[in-house]
Parts: structure tokens; sequence; C-alpha cells
């Protein structure tokens, strides 16, 4: 299965390299790049500073999103779960829209030093802050529990929601759009310097996630069990929370808010494959990188020279999929 | 290597659940945990299994069970719990070997299918555990119990089973069949604990029983020397009668009702 999705992922991925607004024909300079010519300037800089960073993005926004999915649905033993429960999503949506509006308010010597990169670091700043101190919220004498974990991050939510509203509330027009297409997510700013910040944070916490296969297969008959067949249940909990805050923080930060995927994937695979972690993790991360990647092949070419935003063609595309594997399981989701 | 309680407490919150509890239980014996609704049997064997904070000294094989990691305690013993749920649509012999850490794929395979076969389930392998009834689905728990705790006697020590209610949703037949498989497990040297509802039952099949009432060992000892009118009686608080069976000498129990006029006379 993971040999296939990663084949595949290739193959879109160098496609996805040849689409774009530009006119220059791309399959041309990616043969001479398999040859070893030369590439004209524009060429080079569409592919290597454009299209490349791009696509990175898309794999490691995809698998963070995707391995966040399916580690928090384990976590919470419930298939509605996603990284969105941990806090994550409405702390970094803060995070970014205070970095949006108050931006005015910041010190010349941050904005200058920071400067484009304000958006994202706030963003990933606030999805930490919110997951960290959810997490303190509900573990009592180092326990933690999930159903005030669940609980507890609704409320979180609806405050932060409730904050963005102020900020948005006092924002001006200019603000309002910047902060509502960062709300709908888009690969579009992409760069070499977004894919370098964010990718060693999503390789590692996506990597240490699927080492939680058995952790996660354990919680699955109930924490006291999984603890009887020798499992130190905190530790994973301790690991889920912290590898999901770390990679979907760090991918919201650079991409905005990119819905379905991260509820989507985990499952199509479990149709595919079934429910065992251990190998659903991996394939998580390939199928998530392979639909974000081909979804902003989509966002670029369907009102080309224009571009939707991303987060547009992962719910139009995700909501119906969703509908579908919901009645098609019907009977087997038991909450 | 047996199973020592010594001078536990446990409390939830600022009720004293347990208080002062000394109890042993011995590898090649079924030892039973009987008594009222709310006289912490449940509670015993949960401390028992490290599940719960509590006072006192637990000890399994010599291993402290409250500071001992979890995988030393799975190493020697499998846990039937009272309700189990599971989130997703595994199937039954994925269920059982999720328990298996040691050993290859094609040996947790071989064991887990062996351990359906001997719970009865042996075709149920393919099947969804969701689709199972109650009955059968708390026989693939144990069956994953029976696979973790494998080997009743090793060279290191006995293997345990802590079974919590490990009847209540079977049919007669296979209430039989379970205490049978327990019994079995004992009788080859492993260590079996159980939290029993039906005291006919424990009369038939176990080694020794431990009579608990209001966090108190009320009696412990054989059966016949411990169900007795007296000691059943006053743990569950109302009139019975134990006799023997006509064939061997296991004890059984009926309930007395109390007619109008105060005097004590058989149930219908």
């Amino acid at each position: 299965m993971h040999v296939w999705l990663a084949v595949t992922l290739v193959v879109v991925g160098l496609f996805s390299l040849t689409i774009g607004a530009t006119d220059v024909s791309l399959g041309p300079a990616l043969q001479k790049v398999v040859r070893g010519q030369a590439l004209t300037r524009t060429e080079a800089i569409v592919l290597w500073d454009i299209r490349a960073p791009r696509l990175a993005l898309g794999v490691l926004v995809g698998a963070a999103l995707a391995v966040g999915g399916t580690v928090m649905q384990g976590l919470f033993r419930n298939p509605l779960a996603d990284p969105g429960l941990v806090g994550v999503s409405a702390g970094a949506g803060l995070g970014a829209i205070s970095a949006i509006v108050l931006v005015g308010f910041a010190p010349a010597w941050l904005v200058r030093n920071v400067g484009d990169h304000l958006v994202p670091v706030a963003a990933f700043l606030g999805g930490w802050g919110s997951t960290l101190l959810l997490y303190r919220v509900s573990t009592r004498r180092g326990r933690t529990s999930v159903a005030t974990m669940l609980l507890a991050g609704i409320a979180l939510g609806a405050l932060a929601g409730a904050l963005s509203g102020i900020l948005v509330y006092i924002s001006d027009d200019r603000q309002l759009r910047d902060l509502t297409f960062w709300g709908l997510g888009s690969l579009g700013g992409a760069s070499w310097a977004k894919a370098l910040a964010a990718g060693p944070i999503i390789v590692i916490s996506v990597l240490a996630a699927c080492a939680l296969g058995r952790g996660l297969n354990g919680l699955a008959l109930g924490e006291a069990t999984a603890a009887h067949i020798g499992l130190n249940v905190q530790r994973v909990k301790n690991m889920a929370i912290l590898t999901v805050a770390a990679a979907t923080g760090a991918a919201v930060a650079v991409s905005g808010g990119i819905g379905f995927i991260g509820i989507i994937v985990p499952h199509l695979l479990r149709l595919a494959m079934g429910p065992d972690h251990r190998p659903l993790l991996i394939n998580a991360a390939l199928l998530g990188a392979l639909l974000l990647v081909l979804a902003d092949v989509i966002a670029r070419v369907i009102i080309a020279p224009a571009e939707l935003p991303i987060g547009i063609v992962t719910a139009v595309l995700g909501a119906p999929v969703f509908l579908w594997i919901l009645l098609r399981q019907r009977g087997m989701v038991d909450l | 290597m047996t199973l020592t309680v010594r001078n536990l407490a446990v409390h939830y919150g600022r009720k004293t659940v347990i208080d002062g509890l000394y109890a042993d239980a011995l590898p090649g014996a079924l030892t039973a945990i009987v008594g009222p609704n709310g006289s912490g049997k449940s509670t015993l064997i949960k401390a028992m299994c490290g599940d719960l904070p509590y006072d006192g000294t637990i000890t399994l094989n010599g291993i402290d069970v409250f500071r001992a990691q979890p995988w030393e305690l799975a190493a020697v013993r499998g846990v039937l719990p009272q309700t189990s749920t599971l989130a997703f649509p595994f199937h039954a012999i994925e269920v059982v070997k999720i328990g298996l850490t040691s050993g290859t794929e094609a040996d947790h395979e071989g064991r887990a299918s062996a351990a359906l076969a001997r719970v009865g389930l042996a075709g149920y392998a393919n099947r969804y555990y969701q689709e199972l009834s109650g009955g059968e689905q708390q026989r693939v728990q144990l069956a994953r119990v029976l696979a973790q705790a494998w080997a009743p006697a090793t060279a290191s020590g006995p293997n345990w089973l802590m079974l919590d209610e490990p009847v209540s949703s079977l049919d007669i037949a296979h209430q039989l069949q379970v205490m049978r498989i327990a019994q079995n497990f004992a009788r080859a040297g492993g260590g079996v604990v159980a939290v029993m509802h039906d005291l006919n039952l424990t009369g038939l099949f176990a080694d020794q029983v431990l009579v608990m009432a209001e966090g108190q060992v009320l009696a412990a000892g054989r059966p016949a020397d411990v169900m007795t009118d007296g000691v059943l009686s006053r743990a569950y608080g109302c009139d019975l009668r134990v006799n023997t069976a006509p064939q061997g000498m296991a004890p059984f129990v009926l309930p007395h009702s109390i007619d109008a006029s105060g005097n004590a006379g058989f149930a219908e």
C-alpha cells in the first residue's frame, strides 16, 4: 500500500511542477534537469523558487495534517476527531489574526527582524500555546483526562473565537481581506524559507507520531486495557499531543486553515486497509501529502491564471467524500 | 511467587472503599472474590492490577505492583476487565493480537488463532468485533488475555489471569466453558483471580474463596469452609442457605425468602 502511495505521490508531484500560471512550459525544463542541461533564467526561477518550494510545502503540510488527524482519532477513540480538537487550529487562528490586525502596534525592531514571517510565527506560537494550556487544564496528578481535554478544547476554542471576533471587529478592510484569505488556506506564499522552517518540525513530529502505532492500537481497547497489555499510557498520550501540536501547528502556520485532510485521510485508509495504526500512520502521511498536492494543482488550474484558496478545494472535495464514507459504514460508527 | 496484599487501603476521593485488607492468592489455584455490590471486589482486583492508586503493598511474583512499569506486569499477567469497548472496527483476531509483543508476526498469528480456538471461536478470526454478540465479544477479550498470559507456568514463575466478572454476559454453557478454561490454567500451575457474582459457579470451580463485605475480608479459605450459611448471609445481608450437591462435595446456595409471618422458606 505505502509503495503505491509513494509512487503516486512522486508522479503527482512531478506533474504539479509542470502546472501553473506562467506560460513557461516546464515539461521541457524538467527534461533539461534530468539530462543535466542548463535552464533559462525564467525556467530556473519558476521551477526552483516558486513551484518546488510549493510542492515541498504541500507534501509537508498534507502529511502533517493527515497524521495529526489519525493520531487524534486514535487518542480520542473517536472517528470524528481531527487536529483542531487539541486547540491547535483555534490558537493558531488567533495568533495569525493578532499578527495581521495588531502588526501596527508591534515594536519596530520586531517587524524589521521577523517581517513577512510574523503571521506564521504568531500562528505557530498561538497553536502551541493553546495546546499546552489545554494539556495543563486536563492533566491532574500526572494523568491526562482525554474527556476533559475534549470538552475544555471546545471551551478554549470558543474563547479563542471570541477574541478573534474582537480583532476582526477592530480590523480595517485590507486586514479583513488578509485574515479571511488566511482562514481559507493557501500554499501560494510558499518559499524555501518557509519550507525549511516548517520542514524539520513536521518531519520530526510525523516520524515520532508514526512510532505510536502500537500505543494507539492499545488505546482503542480503552486506557485500562492499554496499560494491562504493557503500554505506558501517559507516555503515549504525551507523545500524541506534543507531536500533533507541533506538526499541525507548523502546518497551519505556513498554510493557513486547510480543512478535511485531517479527518478524511484516516477514514479512507481504514476503509482500504483496516484500523491497525502501525501501517495506518505512515500511509496517512503519504496519502495526506498526495491529496494536498493534488488539491493544490486543482486550486491553481481551475480558475487560472488566478488561483482558488486551497481550503475551499479540500472542503468542496472533502465534505462529500466524508458523507459518502459515513453512509457506507453506517452502523459501524459508534460514538 | 504469589500474589500478596498487605494492609491495603483504597480511597475514592474522601470515601474509603477498602481499609486494612490482607489477602493472598497462590499459583495453581483459582481464587474467587465474592461479595455484594459495593463490597470492594472490583476495587480490590483493580488495585491488584495496578489500575488504582492505593496505600499498602501488593506484590505479584515479587514485583511491587505500584512501582512496576506497565510492561513488567504485562509480562506475567493478563487482565479481563468487566466491560470492554473497542473504538475501531478491528477483526476479532486483531483484538487478540493487540496484547502480544515478543516474537514474530507469525508467532502472534498462531497464538491468537489457538487462543480463539480455546474459547470456542475458531471460525471467528476475520469477523468484525463490533458485529459479534456481547457474549462472543467477552470471549474474544478472554482470548486476548489468554494469548497474553499464554503459558500458565514458565521457568521464571507462574503467569496470572485477573478476571473481573468473566462470566457476567454469558449463557450457562459458556459460563461453564470459561470457568473450565480458568480452572485448567490454574491446574497447569498458573494463578487465577476472578471476581465472581455467581456463588454456585464459585462453589463448583473455585479452589479458594475470598468473601468481601464493606471493604473488608469477611472470610477466606476453601469453598467448603468459607461458603457457610452464616458467612454468606452476613456478607450479603440476606438469608442464604448452603447445601451440597448429591454427587461431589461442591456447595450450592439457595436464597431464602421470608414470608409474611416472618418464617423462612425456600423460594419457589
